[in-house]
């Protein structure tokens, strides 16, 4: 094997195998940051290794192993260190684990439990949303900073820089390696869905940049969604998320046409839609509509995205359903954005008058003073009313707002047609 | 990306032994790896091929050929869909499946195409466009 394709090859195996490793190496080691360097010195020490002497059968073990010593190690360092600061006796006591913790008490035991753990303090509320990003992706999906740098476009010491951080900071506050409970598991939980779905929108539609689709971030955000659902398939919402970006993904290549310009979900070749995924998001629909009937924010989003998955052409969409789906979401998460989609699926229920009641009343929000949706809806629903001129304005007003370029340019487009045909 | 892995039995194994259960016990216990890893999409195992049939084209129009296929030298047996971060990831996983016997087989992966959508498939244009605009980014 070459040097090059072993390395490919440690690559692999740690992408399968570090989420477990640094999982239960932080539940032995009660520190996320020292399990993450353990689990880092095995891997360079495989790197070492495995071109010479081939990869071994069972590579998570190896890996484990090599962990394990290296962690006996700094234990016994710590202990030599604690006993010259004469507290040895206080404080191992204490912590009733004298010698060594029970590395064999096998950590497949428990696993998942430690998987679980691991997600909540990566996403832990303490952190900035950018570290619990890069936290979450260095440390469940096994991305190395470098794929993360290159998923967000930034250089890849400002992602090491964020992960020591956030490393630091867990530290600082003494965030336990625990699973929340109680009130507490609620607002955490909900903090590691936002994390999970930032990541996915972050693909989903660049906010910055001319690229439409980072599709690398979508697949993380789904498999880590996959993952989570896989942990704790009792919590509703994990399962409506998954629905949602199961959904949302499947129109990813009907979103831009051969030229690279997006295209609009009512005008997507729904051919192109990948099916697969749609029935995987409406199985993952029916189990959080199962699990809960009173359904919150995620797996509202995601009936929503349903019903657009299960219309054969853009005519069958069942608009008045959306609407009212938009109107329970308004109430369990409201916000403008969300009055704003009501008022586009209220204009596609009842017609475009009915929209722009409510869209004029949201010009008036600060809130959406920048958004480039707003006049883009604004524009729209002007056109079928057949007043151009306005439209026209609003389209150059929402080409000025947003920072997608290829989004400005059907933008600026649709201002010029609009301008054209008055 | 993802990929697709075909299992294969030839004409011979095809009618075989009943899988024991220990290995049906292994199977599932691998697809449920798959699954909490968030790797597995889809996955189908098929009847023998006496149950299918074969359809040709010839410019004199269609034909149909029963089944079982006992000429063929491989003979689809049953795929999975697995979504993973690049071929070797596959490769790494496939290696982790369970076999019946120690007979020697063969399970063969390959990249599913898809066009201008996840992964490597991303366009080499809008490679080059987001390592230019990381370029900038990094120059700044």
């Amino acid at each position: 094997m070459s040097l090059s394709d072993a390395h490919r090859t440690v690559e692999a195996v740690w992408r399968i195998e570090s989420p477990r490793l640094v999982a239960g190496l932080a539940r032995l080691m009660r520190d996320v940051g020292v399990a993450e360097e353990l689990a880092q010195d095995a891997l360079v020490a495989a790197m070492e290794k495995w071109p010479e002497s081939g990869v071994p059968d069972n590579p998570g073990a190896w890996l484990m192993s090599v962990a394990k010593r290296r962690a006996i190690d700094q234990i016994r360092r710590n202990e030599v260190l604690a006993r010259k600061l004469g507290e040895i006796g206080r404080n191992l006591a204490a912590d009733g684990e004298g010698v060594m913790p029970d590395f064999d008490a096998t950590l497949e035991d428990h696993i998942e439990d430690d998987l679980l753990r691991l997600v909540f303090v990566a996403c832990h509320p303490v952190l900035s949303t950018d570290g619990r990003v890069a936290l979450t992706l260095r440390l469940l999906g096994g991305l190395t900073t470098d794929e993360i740098a290159r998923a967000y476009l930034v250089p890849e010491s400002t992602i090491a820089q964020r992960i020591v951080r956030a490393k630091k900071t867990l530290a600082k506050a003494g965030v336990p390696f625990e699973v929340p409970v109680g009130n507490e598991r609620v607002a955490r939980l909900s903090s590691v869905l936002e994390v999970i779905y930032l990541v996915f929108n972050e693909g989903y539609a660049a906010t910055a940049g001319d690229s439409w689709l980072r599709p690398t971030l979508c697949e993380e955000a789904l498999r880590l969604g996959r993952v989570l659902a896989g942990l704790i398939p009792d919590e509703p919402e994990v399962h409506g998320l998954v629905a949602l970006m199961e959904i949302q993904a499947s129109r990813l290549r009907a979103r831009t046409g051969p030229d690279g310009a997006p295209v609009l979900l009512l005008d997507q070749d729904r051919g192109r839609w990948d099916h697969m995924l749609i029935r995987r998001g409406l199985a993952a629909l029916e189990r959080a509509e199962a699990l809960d009937a009173e359904r919150g924010p995620y797996t509202l989003q995601a009936a929503i995205a349903a019903c657009h998955g299960r219309a054969r052409t853009a005519e069958e969409t069942d608009w008045m359903r959306i609407a009212a789906l938009y109107a329970g979401l308004a109430q369990v998460a409201p916000s403008p954005v969300v009055e704003l989609n009501r008022a586009v699926a209220l204009s596609m229920a009842f017609g475009p008058a009915a929209g722009l009641e409510l869209v004029d009343e949201l010009t008036a929000v600060p809130a959406l003073k920048e958004y480039h949706l707003l006049p883009s809806v604004r524009g729209d629903l002007l056109v079928k009313l057949g007043r151009l001129r306005e439209a026209g304005a609003e389209f150059e007003r929402a080409a000025a707002l947003t920072r997608n370029e290829r989004e400005r340019e059907l933008l600026t487009a649709r201002a010029v047609a609009a301008r054209a045909d008055t | 990306m993802r990929v697709m892995v075909i299992m294969k039995y030839d004409g011979q194994t095809e009618n075989a032994a009943v899988p024991t259960p220990e290995y049906m016990e292994a199977m599932r216990s691998f697809n449920e790896e798959l699954v909490k890893a968030g790797v597995l999409l889809a996955g189908e195992g098929l009847h023998p091929s006496e149950k299918g049939a074969r359809v040709r084209f010839e410019a004199g129009g269609t034909s149909v050929i029963d089944g079982p296929f006992t000429e063929a030298k491989e003979l689809v047996a049953g795929f999975w869909l697995w979504q993973v971060g690049s071929l070797e990831e596959g490769i790494e996983w496939l290696k982790r499946c369970p076999m019946p016997d120690d007979s020697p087989a063969e399970i063969e992966i390959r990249q599913v195409f898809e066009t201008g959508d996840f992964g490597e498939e991303y366009t080499p244009e809008q490679r080059e466009k987001d390592e230019e605009l990381r370029a900038q980014v990094e120059g700044r």
